[in-house]
C-alpha cells in the first residue's frame, strides 16, 4: 500500500492525541487513589521503625492509618533544633510531606527534619520513642529510611529502610527484616555521652552483639552499607540539636515539654 | 501491507478455538518457546524472579500488553503506514506499559515500588514488539489475541519456574510462606535447611534458566542451526 506523506502526518497526529488523551485521563482519574497510597507507604514506613514488619502486614490500610492517627505526632525541626511551623510564605509545614529528596539538594541548614513522636499506648501525653527521618544514597540511586530511638535518645529502638534502585539479592536486602533487626539495642553515642553513630561492617555472618556501635553487614554489598553508614551518621548529627534541647528538658518523655 | 501468512484462510465458520488457533497458543509454550527456543525477553527473567509474587505481577503485566498490544496493531493493520509501523507499535506499546504502570502505583504499591523499573522494561522487551511485527500485522484482531496470549503465557510459566526455584532455595519460601522454617519445625531444632545466597543473585537465574532449557531441549530434541 502506497501512502503519502499527509497520510503518514496525519496517522502520526491522530494516534499521539489519542494515545495522550488516553495517558492523561487515567492519570486524571488514577491520581488521587495513587496520593493516597503515597501516604499510606509513608505512614507505614514510619510505623515500620517502631513496629514488627509482621505485626504491620496483619494490618489493613484502614488500621494503619487509625493507629498512625492515634500514636504518633510529627514536627518539623531545623538543625538548630527549632520547631518550625510555617514556611516562607506562611504556609504550615506538615512533617508527613516533607520532600527529603529536596531538602537534600539544600544547605543542612535551610532544610526540614521532620521528627516524629510515638506515644505511649493509652497515653497520648508520654512518649514511647523518637523517629527521625534519614536519606541518603546507595550504590546505584537514592536510600532513605527511618530512625526510631528509645527515650534514652541513645538506644535504637527499630529502623526501616527503603532504596530505589540497589542490586536485588545485595544491598536491595537492606529492606529486609532480617537485616533491619540487627539494628535494634545498638547505641549511638559512647559512654562518655560523644557521638558515634552506628556503622555496619564489611561482611557478613560475624557476631556484633557486645558491640553497640557496629552492625552486621551484607555480604556484597559493601557500598550500599556505606551509603546506609553515611546517612545514619549525617542525619543523625543533624537532628543532634533538638536532641539536645529534648534531653536538657528534664523527663523528655512528657509531651508538653517536648513543645 | 497486505502480508498474508502463510497460514489456509480463515472460513467464515472456524470455530473459536479450532486446531489451527489452538496452535497460537500452544506453540509457543514449549515448541517455540520465547525465551527457551527464541531466547527473548532473558533480562527481565534474570530481573525480577527472586520472589514468585513480584513474578506473577509481571506475568500478568506482560500478558496484558501482549494480548492489548496485539489487538491494537492487527485492528489498525490496514491503517497504519508501513513506513512508520515500528514507531507505531513502539507508541503502542509504551502507552499500555504506562497504563499497567499507573495502575500498579494506584492499587499495588508495594508491587509497584518493587517492579516499577521492570514494567518500564517491558516496553523494551523484543518478545512484545516481535510479535507485532510478525504476527498481528498480517492478521485477524481475534487470532492476534490468541497469538499474544500464547507467547506472553510461554514467557509467564518459564520466569514463574524460575521464580518458584530461586524463591525455595534462595529465600526458603514459596510465595513468602516459610518451607525451610516449617520443615525444620517439623523435623526439630537439629533439621535446619540453609538458604542458598547464589539462587538470590542473577546467577541463579542464569542456572536455573539453564537447566530448563537443557532439559526442555532433551526432551523435543530441538537443535539450534
Amino acid at each position: 500500500m502506497q501512502q503519502s506523506n499527509a497520510y503518514i502526518i496525519t496517522f502520526s497526529v491522530i494516534l499521539t492525541v489519542v494515545l495522550g488523551l488516553l495517558l492523561s485521563g487515567t492519570s486524571q482519574v488514577l491520581g488521587p487513589i495513587q496520593k493516597k497510597a503515597v501516604e499510606l507507604d509513608t505512614k507505614k514506613q514510619i510505623l515500620g521503625a517502631v513496629l514488627e514488619a509482621s505485626e504491620l502486614r496483619k494490618m489493613s490500610a484502614e488500621e494503619i492509618l487509625d493507629y498512625y492517627e492515634k500514636r504518633i505526632t510529627s514536627k518539623v525541626v531545623d538543625i538548630d533544633g527549632n520547631l518550625i511551623e510555617k514556611d516562607a510564605d506562611g504556609n504550615p509545614i506538615v512533617a508527613e510531606n516533607v520532600n527529603v529528596a529536596k531538602n537534600y539538594k539544600m544547605a543542612p541548614e535551610k532544610r526540614q527534619f521532620p521528627m516524629f513522636i510515638f506515644h505511649k499506648e493509652g497515653n497520648p501525653d508520654a512518649a514511647e520513642a523518637f523517629i527521625v527521618q534519614v536519606y541518603g544514597a546507595g550504590l546505584w540511586d537514592e536510600i532513605w529510611g527511618f530512625l526510631a530511638l528509645d527515650i534514652d535518645l541513645n538506644t535504637i529502638a527499630g529502623v526501616t529502610f527503603g532504596h530505589k534502585g540497589e542490586t536485588p539479592g545485595l544491598g536491595a536486602r537492606i529492606t529486609e527484616a532480617g537485616v533491619q533487626n540487627r539494628f535494634q539495642g545498638k547505641q549511638i553515642y559512647d559512654d562518655a555521652g560523644s557521638f558515634q553513630s552506628v556503622v555496619m561492617q564489611k561482611g557478613e555472618g560475624r557476631d556484633f552483639s557486645d558491640d553497640l556501635h557496629k552492625v552486621d553487614g551484607i555480604s556484597g554489598s559493601t557500598i550500599t552499607a556505606n551509603g546506609v553508614n553515611n546517612m545514619l551518621r549525617n542525619y543523625l548529627q543533624f537532628y543532634s540539636a533538638y536532641f539536645e534541647k529534648l534531653r536538657s528538658q528534664a523527663g523528655s518523655t512528657d509531651l508538653a515539654l517536648v513543645n | 501491507m497486505s502480508t498474508e501468512t502463510a497460514q489456509a484462510p480463515v472460513k467464515a465458520a472456524e470455530p473459536l478455538l479450532s486446531k489451527r488457533r489452538r496452535k497460537f497458543i500452544s506453540d509457543p509454550l514449549v515448541d517455540n518457546n520465547p525465551i527457551t527456543i527464541q531466547v527473548l525477553g532473558i533480562c527481565s527473567a534474570l530481573a525480577v524472579t527472586t520472589q514468585l509474587q513480584p513474578t506473577l505481577v509481571m506475568a500478568i503485566s506482560v500478558i496484558f500488553v501482549m494480548v492489548m498490544a496485539n489487538l491494537t496493531i492487527s485492528l489498525l493493520r490496514n491503517a497504519i503506514p508501513s513506513r512508520v509501523r515500528i514507531i507505531v507499535q513502539l507508541a503502542v506499546i509504551a502507552s499500555l506499559v504506562t497504563l499497567v504502570n499507573e495502575v500498579l502505583k494506584a492499587f499495588a504499591f508495594d508491587m509497584y515500588k518493587e517492579l516499577s523499573v521492570f514494567v518500564g522494561l517491558i516496553i523494551t522487551n523484543c518478545i512484545v514488539m516481535g510479535r507485532l511485527e510478525a504476527f498481528a500485522l498480517g492478521n485477524k484482531p481475534y487470532d492476534s489475541i490468541l497469538d499474544g496470549f500464547g507467547s506472553a503465557l510461554g514467557y509467564a510459566w518459564i520466569i514463574l519456574a524460575v521464580a518458584f526455584f530461586r524463591e525455595l532455595f534462595g529465600s526458603g519460601s514459596v510465595f513468602g510462606v516459610q518451607i525451610y522454617d516449617a520443615i525444620s519445625g517439623l523435623f526439630g531444632e537439629g533439621f535446619s535447611l540453609a538458604t542458598n545466597g547464589l539462587m538470590v543473585s542473577p546467577v541463579g537465574a542464569f542456572i536455573i534458566l539453564g537447566l530448563i532449557i537443557w532439559v526442555q531441549r532433551t526432551k523435543t530434541g530441538y537443535v539450534e542451526h
